[in-house]
């Protein structure tokens, strides 16, 4: 029946879920009339799809958790939005998240929800599993207490989790188990979109292949959109359908996965993919000179020139534009396509 | 043929439970192997989470001593090192990287501190002029000045450069030995490479030994000369780096290689899909 319906919902839907218009962030400190910003977010534009999986890489620093956190409404001062719009559309509820931000409330785990990194901080290490469900998505699923048992209780049991996890306590479970218990709790709703904030960075390669192969499953299940955000390529190699590479509060280039891997377009991407070290090649790998630029003094003009291996002149004084690439994306870069991985 | 390091039947356990339930789990069980002293190699430790491969790290480190069998590092016991002398002779030569630099280095201390404490204890480099000497070469060695470093506080670094600062202060005092707990699993991805290869570099041109303790198989392939794969703190398969990573013959090394996402969307979009498929025949079963 749930197979049915997810159906008939994403083909009844096929427009974007999420649209992003030239979105700026800034981190504003204003401290005895010195006025220092940092830009997370600065100028991104994207759109996520029905029923994908968008991923977002980057390294530390890069304004990634910023940008999600922007996309979510969930940020707080000193952060700011100084420009642009965030859009929604579930099931034909169009939400502006920035111009109407009471309507973002009701869809809050009902239509959006979001799966954290440290799965600890998420689950109250004083009270068991089931205080969790309660707290968080009870109210949103208009059951009363019976039903809503035995709703989390299937919805559990099809992920492959014991019910009885529900009596336990966060610290009886090991981390890929309680993972697992947080990606039950963000989808017990069923939400349209989901947002996935390095779920498996602290995991190790065993218990990470489950929990990629869990979100897999449940995305495609609900059909819903999920925006994956990880600095690991290998990890976007394995569930992304489309990818963005964010350098420097910028995106660099977004394109479908298989092609950025197979022909990145830009020199970032090309370093990026390269540096994957594979079983059965022991070939040196390079690694990039200099170090991740500081977001509150930024290079001029592309903000990877210092470290691009094929800068000219023009990368210092202009800012490149994304543009549509050969590869059915968008690249940021005067001399797009011009590295090869190989 | 002198031994750097020999662990022979080394075991360790942990108490668990209350007063009334004292119960003991075997976190390393009978490991032995050597390490050669005339040949310096990448020696990798390969495990999950809770294999004992950090216990493992503990034990050579002198922080944790054996319940059963012997270290042996330099030809002396390491459970026998006893005074403040002989355990900073010891301490110098066996050198730890830790895991999360930015826990390493206390966020309210420059980062510059712990490298001049190092030299002024390890290397009795008591005015600031020598203190910054050896800093300075030993930074140089890791392709950063204190001239870039001094007085910075951890969070004004970035993660890799952190690590490598770290990497730094273990050469100060000229190890032979340096244990290296998951250097890379909390760096990102474009800067791990350069840490590894940072390892390389100095195996070659320092000639010092490196226990390079992971779970990621696709680094240990790429740096070490030999590995062994733990399982709840026994080995399950050791030997040549290669040989053992190209055709792993234990079904849990076999499983740790699978478990490997391959960088390449097709070939890792099936390893996800291969797992969830067996997932569900386990579930089945069960």
């Amino acid at each position: 029946m749930t197979l049915a319906m997810t159906n008939e919902r994403s083909v009844a839907q096929a427009a974007d879920v999420l649209t992003i218009k030239d979105l700026k962030a800034y981190y504003i400190n204003d401290l005895f009339g010195v006025r220092r910003e940092v830009r997370a977010v600065d100028d991104i534009s994207l759109t996520v799809r029905r029923n994908e999986i968008y991923g977002i890489a980057g390294e530390s620093s890069s304004g990634k958790t910023s940008l999600i956190k922007t996309i979510a409404g969930a940020i707080r001062p000193p952060m700011r939005v100084v420009g642009g719009e965030v859009r929604f559309d579930f099931g034909g509820k169009h939400i502006d998240v920035y111009a109407e931000p009471g309507k973002m409330k009701a869809a809050r785990w009902q239509n959006l929800s979001y799966i954290m990194q440290g799965s600890m901080s998420v689950l109250n290490p004083v009270r068991r599993i089931k205080h969790a469900f309660n707290n968080f998505a009870f109210r949103h699923m208009g059951l009363d207490r019976t039903a809503f048992r035995a709703r989390v209780e299937s919805h559990l049991q099809r992920l492959g989790l014991d019910p009885n996890v529900l009596e336990a306590f966060p610290h009886q479970l090991s981390g890929g188990m309680r993972q697992r218990v947080t990606i039950a709790l963000a989808t017990v709703c069923e939400p349209e979109f989901i947002i996935a904030d390095e779920p498996t960075t602290a995991l190790d390669v065993l218990v990470q292949q489950d929990v990629l192969g869990l979100i897999k499953e449940v995305q495609e299940r609900l059909g819903s959109s999920v925006v994956f955000v990880t600095h690991d390529m290998s990890v976007h190699a394995a569930i992304t359908d489309r990818l963005a590479i964010m350098y420097a509060g910028r995106l660099a280039e977004e394109g479908p996965t298989q092609a950025m891997f197979d022909t990145p377009q830009h020199p970032y991407t090309a370093h990026l993919i390269a540096s994957l070290p594979r079983i059965g090649d022991t070939a040196t790998r390079k690694s990039l000179a200099g170090k991740p630029p500081s977001l509150a003094n930024p290079p001029t003009g592309c903000r990877f020139h210092p470290r691009c291996p094929i800068a000219i002149d023009r990368c210092s004084r202009e800012v490149p534009d994304m543009l549509p690439s050969a590869i059915g994306g968008r690249v940021a870069c005067f001399r797009a396509g011009e590295v090869s991985v190989k | 043929m002198t031994m750097l390091l020999e662990l022979d039947h080394v075991t360790k356990r942990y108490p668990v439970g209350g007063l009334f339930s004292r119960q003991s789990i075997t976190a390393v069980s009978d490991v032995s192997f050597a390490l050669d002293a005339g040949r310096p190699e990448i020696f990798a430790i390969v495990g999950e989470s809770g294999s004992g491969k950090s216990t493992m790290a503990k034990m050579v480190l002198g922080n944790e001593v054996p319940d059963g069998g012997r270290l042996v590092f330099d030809g002396v016991d390491i459970a026998t090192i006893r005074g403040r002398d002989a355990r900073e002779a010891f301490m110098a030569k066996v050198q730890p990287v830790f895991q999360n630099p930015f826990e390493a280095f206390n966020p309210l201390t420059p980062v510059d501190a712990y490298l001049f404490a190092t030299a002024h204890r390890f290397c009795g480099a008591n005015d600031q002029a020598s203190k910054e000497g050896l800093t300075d070469r030993a930074l140089q060695r890791v392709g950063l000045s204190l001239a870039e470093i001094k007085g910075r506080f951890s969070h004004e670094l970035s993660g890799g450069q952190l690590q490598r600062v770290a990497v730094a202060r273990a050469l100060i005092p000229a190890p032979k030995l340096i244990v290296a707990d998951e250097p890379v699993s909390m760096v990102d991805a474009s800067l791990r490479m350069s840490i590894v290869n940072l390892f390389r570099a100095l195996r070659d041109e320092l000639k010092v030994s490196i226990i390079y303790i992971t779970h990621d198989l696709a680094t240990a392939y790429y740096i070490s000369d030999r590995v062994i794969i733990m399982r709840s703190g026994e080995v399950v398969e050791s030997g040549d780096a290669r040989a053992v990573l190209d055709n792993p013959r234990n079904a849990y090394s076999i499983a740790l290689k699978n478990a490997v996402l391959p960088p390449d969307p097709k070939a890792a979009a099936a390893a996800i899909r291969d797992r969830r498929i067996l997932n569900r025949a386990d579930a089945g079963a069960a």
